[in-house]
């Protein structure tokens, strides 16, 4: 039988030696294997990127502080930023994405296995491409290493005049390299949900989290080209001569903005939407109940990923539009807020009523559900024009994105490691160092970014390398600071955690959670096949009904046609 | 493990999913789109911008001949794999070699024309504004082009090497589907360089 053949094979796996392991895994076309390559990459940039953040956050303890020069300031933040948005965050969710999607939807593999390694390591690349800036980039002696234009690149700060050495050219590249892996992830994605879906699996029966990953990768293809085509134009400008964003020679440089935005906004839903994703499988779990209106769920993510393609100037509200435009993007900006106050309703409407269990998933889910709630709040205060003149470019515009992607994305993506953490590794996590990590984290998160609102009010621009004492910002700095330092904390946690529990963690079985969905109907961790025998599925609960044939659901889900 | 075939329903399941090659050139399509929508619209909005010449309505002539090889390999392309579709192998390597040889004759096309505007008329990427674009523009078309036929020539030695069978018919249309996108680019292009651009 085809189990034994495959026991076999794994047996001999666990006694290969060191070398022939890191081959399997350097050559893997296999989807999980490539899903935990893209976490652990992510991991690795979210401690470095997370040093860099460090290094900012103790050069602005106090005023007039020296612990490192303005030049190696500018090129933390640039590095920061860009490591966080495209090495961290977007791996690690397209880590997941990889790891869950053919799992949930009942195939054997992604569409495409051998794109899918092509796509990973483009984007292994792109960062490492990145980080050799350190070492690479002095064209001139005396010029910067690492990019240091910030991480949107505004022109004329990239042209070659003020811009010198290679340091852009790092960051255009690793861009562009890494861009045409997630064009190639988001590819594969939207081909394994349309064609790979176990028989009876309907698109109305598929998993919220495949649906979302879905609506994610379209954005991908919408959004990360743009960027690419922007980054081609860069190239031209910096090897070739040319003039795109060159006003010297009549080119614009808020044209770049555009270019960028109309990446830049859309991207922040391509982040954010996995996030719902993990909080859509999360909650319900942990609540006790199916998910509160799932047609719903499933327009309004829609929903949002349309008017997301139509609101990128609100990120240019200070660079001078006219009326019509500031208007418009105002009014875009602002309707965003109804599909995603759809979504906290449904969440918070599956919790109501539920048998709640707190376990390290559902305390991070619940900590994305309100503070998601605030940054979406403060994103409405955003929106409005008038009130962008006077703080954009401020630390509360850095509070508040800070607020979706750490407070929302994050916290969610921590409730996904631990949610399938036992699936990934066969081993559960400590539920007391999950929790330990929660608390620290949570205090380290609202240290940090519920002070650091006030000293944008307070009018602190971003990016300053030192300010000035008794401006009212010193105090709110150093809680800012501090609270940076239990979110470290928390972090270490949480890596400990992951580490010891692999090694040492309690052996689960298939199904630990007493979940829903067709992941946890094979073993943990899954075969390379995945599933032994393709499984049929007839309502969004397939192993509730396997679970309770007295009772099943395709009997009460409105789509039912059969 | 055991609990695996309890997830096999007695209802008779009729499942048709589409293919997933078509599903992911449908993709690509879409990425590729957009980044030439974003180079149309700097085009588009750089015209008239450029501060010294030469200026477009000076030295851009419409290529009509080989905007008519071009779009003719459209139909080409199509007849290649509907004779494919109907096992008609003899058929299927002409027409295929009659698309390559109309999309190499756009190439060279392309190509005599920005041998003449850097030669006789001064003009390149860094000239001025419209050079900028239009070098972009059409070199980004051109590059596509490119890349389709690379990939019709391998094609096509599989062809005359006789691995192309009736059986490969929608992997090949696959591809044909790229070369009508490439084609109805064109379409753009012409438009905005050769009429809105002049």
């Amino acid at each position: 039988m085809a189990t034994d053949a495959i026991t076999t094979l794994r047996a001999d796996t666990a006694s290969l030696p060191f070398v022939v392991k890191l081959h399997e895994w350097v050559t893997t076309v296999d989807h999980k294997r490539l899903g935990i390559l893209y976490i652990v990459y992510a991991l690795v940039f979210l401690m470095i990127g997370g040093v860099e953040a460090a290094v900012m956050r103790i050069q602005l303890i106090r005023p007039h502080n020296n612990f490192v020069s303005p030049e190696v300031f500018n090129q933390m933040f640039t590095m920061h930023g860009t490591t966080m948005i495209f090495f961290v965050v977007m791996p690690m969710l397209f880590g997941f994405a990889n790891y869950l999607v053919p799992l949930m939807i009942g195939a054997r593999d992604m569409a495409f296995p051998r794109l899918n390694a092509f796509s990973f390591w483009l984007t292994a690349f792109g960062g490492i491409l990145l980080y050799f800036s350190f070492l690479g980039a002095n064209g001139l002696y005396g010029d910067g290493t690492a990019p240091d234009v910030g991480w949107f690149a505004y022109a004329p700060l990239t042209s070659k005049t003020f811009s010198l050495g290679h340091s852009t050219d790092f960051w255009t590249l690793s861009l562009l390299v890494s861009g045409f892996g997630s064009i190639g992830t988001a590819v594969n994605i939207i081909a394994t949900i349309f064609c790979m879906r176990c028989p009876g699996m309907t698109l109305a029966k598929m998993p919220l989290l495949a649906w979302l990953n879905l609506v994610m990768a379209v954005l991908v293809i919408l959004a990360v080209s743009p960027l690419s085509a922007a980054q081609i134009m860069l190239a031209v400008d910096r090897y070739l001569g040319g003039h795109f964003f060159d006003t010297q020679a009549g080119g614009s440089a808020v044209i770049w903005m555009h270019f960028f935005w109309i990446f830049g906004h859309p991207e922040v839903y391509v982040l954010v939407i996995p996030a719902f994703a993990f909080a859509s499988e999360i909650i319900p779990v942990f609540s006790r109940k199916a998910i509160f209106g799932y047609p719903v769920m499933v327009a309004a993510t829609v929903c949002i990923a349309f008017i997301s393609m139509s609101v990128w100037a609100h990120h240019m509200f200070t660079v001078g539009m006219n009326a019509n435009a500031n208007t418009f993007f105002v009014l875009s900006t602002m309707a965003i807020a109804v599909p995603t106050g759809i979504k906290i309703f449904n969440w918070l409407a599956t919790m109501w009523g539920g048998k709640i269990h707190f376990k390290t998933p559902m305390l991070f889910c619940i900590g994305f559900l309100f503070q998601f709630l605030i940054a979406g709040l403060t994103g409405i205060m955003l929106s409005a024009a008038p009130f962008t003149w006077h703080l954009g470019n401020s630390y509360f515009v850095v509070a508040h994105f800070h607020y979706v992607i750490v407070g929302a994305i994050l916290f969610a993506t921590f409730g996904a490691f631990y949610y399938w953490f036992p699936k990934m590794a066969g081993k559960m996590y400590n539920e007391t160092l999950g929790k330990l990590h929660f608390w620290l984290f949570l205090i380290g998160f609202h240290l940090t970014f519920d002070f650091m609102h006030i000293p944008g009010l307070l009018g602190m621009p971003r990016r300053i390398y030192t300010y000035e004492p008794g401006r009212g910002w010193d105090t709110l700095n150093l809680i800012v600071t501090i609270g940076a330092f239990f979110q470290a904390a928390g972090i270490l946690v949480f890596v400990a955690n992951l580490l010891w529990s692999y090694f040492h963690g309690e052996t689960v079985g298939s199904d630990p959670w007493d979940a829903w969905t067709l992941e946890w109907s094979t073993s943990s961790p899954p075969p390379v096949y995945n599933f032994a025998i393709t499984p049929e599925v007839r309502s969004r609960r397939p192993l509730w009904d396997l679970k309770h044939p007295e009772d099943p659901d395709w009997k009460y889900e409105y789509m039912e046609r059969s | 493990m055991s609990t695996q075939p309890a997830l096999i329903s007695d209802a008779n399941i009729t499942w048709d999913l589409p293919p997933r090659g078509r599903v992911a050139m449908y993709c690509l399509i879409s990425a590729e789109s957009a980044i030439f929508t974003i180079f149309v619209v700097a085009y588009l909005f750089y015209v008239g911008k450029s501060l010294t010449g030469p200026m477009p309505k000076d030295v851009l002539h419409a290529p009509i001949f080989f905007t008519i090889c071009l779009l003719s390999s459209s139909l080409t392309i199509h007849l290649a794999v509907s004779s494919l579709k109907r096992a008609k192998t003899s058929g299927f390597p002409l027409w295929w070699f009659l698309t390559l040889a109309l999309g190499a004759t756009f190439l060279a096309g392309t190509a005599r024309e920005w041998h003449r505007l850097i030669y006789n008329e001064g003009l390149t990427i860094q000239t001025n504004l419209f050079g900028t674009t239009y070098y972009s523009l059409v070199g980004l078309h051109a590059f596509h082009v490119t890349v389709g036929l690379l990939a019709i020539t391998t094609v096509l030695l599989f062809a005359l090497l006789g691995y192309v069978r009736q059986e490969h018919a929608e992997r090949v249309d696959v591809l044909a589907l790229y070369w009508h996108f490439v084609d109805a680019v064109w379409v753009i292009v012409f438009t905005v360089v050769y009429v809105i651009g002049r």
